[in-house]
């Protein structure tokens, strides 16, 4: 084998290792009696009862609120996609530089915006809905990539015409033609929108009360202040919850690979 | 076709963007130019040198994480396109499972690898009698987002080496091209396109990232961590949104530029 072959190699295997052995250490901490005494002492689950008993709101709200957030990006970005893909042109394209602004603002930033604008309102800044807002403003750009990249690569035209030439409302074409067929996108979209809303931080900490704490939240917290065994704990049911999310969207991307392939 | 249903179907979008996007960025105009260094708050960070030096580290920060990610992206994702061995798909899932993990969790993976109780803390007082700790600084932050941005990158990059024909590489091998020659002179031009967006990305992503720097220390100077004092600590609200606003323009050029050279949109993270 050539030198640089091997070198590139072993720079590979390298990185990998890097990636790897914290997130090992920190699920093994997570069900170890104790980190500094090692895991050949025993293992527990007494951490993640622990973690439960301290954390159990900020799981639950989490959840919660991506699933308030992945049902407003549904409303209002699946619409506003097809909107776009029909309209083309410059006005798509503005409105679409519009859509993914949030991609470039830091999240902090446009946290401090929404604060400073809407921070007087008591009932909102005070509640959960603060933070589905927030989410929704970071993850909308990727629903609305997803259903647009879908509907692209169909003759959507077509169907539209053909269920318009039978006599169909627009609003029927749009329920009943349009949205079956966008169907891959706006499930690959949704399933990333769960994963970065349960996820979120940036905007999240900012954003949040002490009464609306979020998993992420709740981690930077345990991180801080609370012993390295409950900390990697809380990080092990991050984990736990994220991955299937994960596996999912990796088998749907490659169904609709297979799908592509397909002549 | 009719206008009307078009505009029916962008309104609900349309309405919440104007409401928690377009108008909240506009308030924070006006609201940086209100405190006690007036309009001169925007230039604060270039004036004040406490400002200036914070956005010039925070510039080196992501600037050396954008570097190191790519050469070091470049090099595995060819490693890892070109071949086929016993344990790939589990290297390459290796090098890709921290893609959903936010910048909390990648800072408590710094701590467990630089901190006080660390792995490279046990390994160095092992061999050679001296804990190593590297977590709560500027370098620690370097690794954190390292941590973040390779996965990424390697998967965008690996991608783009895929599209590479091998007989271009082939050839200039046959014409007894050196390893070095063959990156200058064909794959790095080939994977121009896609370094520059994965590198504009990393680099703007680096930029306004918070959850690391949070987790590993306050006392980290990157600009959203000063934004953030100055917010909730300092009470200076002028301030934190001119700085805002500074970081916003950075992170949106950045991205802006590559998407310019390259002409495509690059999903972002």
């Amino acid at each position: 084998m050539r030198i640089t072959t091997l070198a590139a190699g072993l720079l590979t295997v390298l990185v990998a290792a890097f990636l790897v052995m914290p997130a090992v250490v920190s699920m093994v901490a997570g069900v170890s009696v104790s980190y500094a005494r090692g895991v050949s002492e025993c293992l527990t689950l007494d951490w993640i009862v622990e973690v439960w008993r301290l954390y159990a709101d900020t799981i639950v709200r989490s959840i919660a609120i991506a699933l308030a957030t992945v049902a407003v990006t549904l409303l209002i970005g699946v619409p506003a996609a097809y909107a776009l893909v029909r309209r083309g042109g410059r006005l798509a394209r503005v409105a679409e530089e519009i859509v993914t602004l949030p991609l470039a603002v830091p999240g902090l930033a446009l946290a401090l915006a929404l604060i400073i604008t809407y921070g007087g309102v008591r009932d909102l800044r005070g509640s959960s809905a603060f933070i589905v807002i927030g989410h929704v403003l970071y993850t909308l750009p990727f629903m609305l990539r997803s259903v647009m990249a879908v509907l692209q690569s169909i003759d959507w035209r077509l169907l539209d015409e053909g269920a318009a030439s039978l006599g169909a409302s627009p609003w029927r074409r749009f329920v009943d033609v349009v949205l079956p067929n966008a169907r891959p996108g706006i499930l690959a979209g949704a399933l990333t929108v769960v994963t970065l809303s349960i996820g979120e931080f940036n905007l999240t900490w900012m954003l949040h009360t002490p009464l609306t704490k979020t998993l992420p939240v709740g981690l930077a917290d345990s991180y801080a202040s609370m012993r390295l065994e409950i900390a990697s704990a809380y990080t092990l049911v991050f984990f736990l919850m994220i991955v299937p999310l994960l596996v999912a969207m990796q088998m749907l991307s490659r169904i609709g690979a297979r799908r592509e392939a397909r002549p | 076709m009719p206008r009307r249903f078009e505009i029916l179907l962008l309104l609900p979008a349309g309405v919440f963007l104007l409401a928690f996007l377009l108008v909240p960025m506009a308030v924070l105009v006006p609201v940086a130019g209100s405190g006690r260094l007036g309009w001169s708050a925007y230039l604060a960070v270039l004036t004040e040198p406490r400002y200036r030096a914070t956005m010039v580290s925070t510039l080196m920060v992501a600037a050396a994480t954008t570097g190191l990610t790519l050469m070091i992206a470049t090099v595995a994702a060819q490693f890892l396109a070109t071949r086929r061995f016993v344990g790939r798909d589990l290297l390459v899932a290796m090098l890709t499972f921290p893609l959903a993990f936010p910048g909390v969790v990648v800072g408590f993976m710094v701590i467990l690898l630089g901190g006080r109780l660390g792995l490279v803390a046990q390994a160095s007082e092992a061999m050679i009698g001296e804990r190593i700790v590297f977590a709560y600084s500027l370098t620690g932050l370097l690794v954190g987002y390292l941590y973040f941005s390779i996965p990424r990158v390697i998967l965008t990059v690996m991608a783009a080496v895929e599209t590479l024909d091998p007989a271009l590489v082939e050839a200039a091998r046959s014409l007894g091209a050196g390893p070095l020659r063959i990156q200058r002179d064909i794959v790095l031009p080939a994977l121009a396109p896609a370094l520059t967006a994965a590198g504009a990305l990393c680099f703007a992503t680096a930029m306004g990232a918070f959850g690391t720097a949070f987790t590993l220390a306050t006392r980290i100077d990157v600009l959203p961590m000063v934004i953030y004092t100055e917010f909730t600590l300092g009470g200076n609200v002028a301030v934190a949104a001119a700085l805002s606003i500074a970081l916003g323009l950075v992170t949106w050029a950045a991205l802006a530029l590559a998407r310019n050279a390259t002409g495509s949109v690059a999903a972002a993270g």
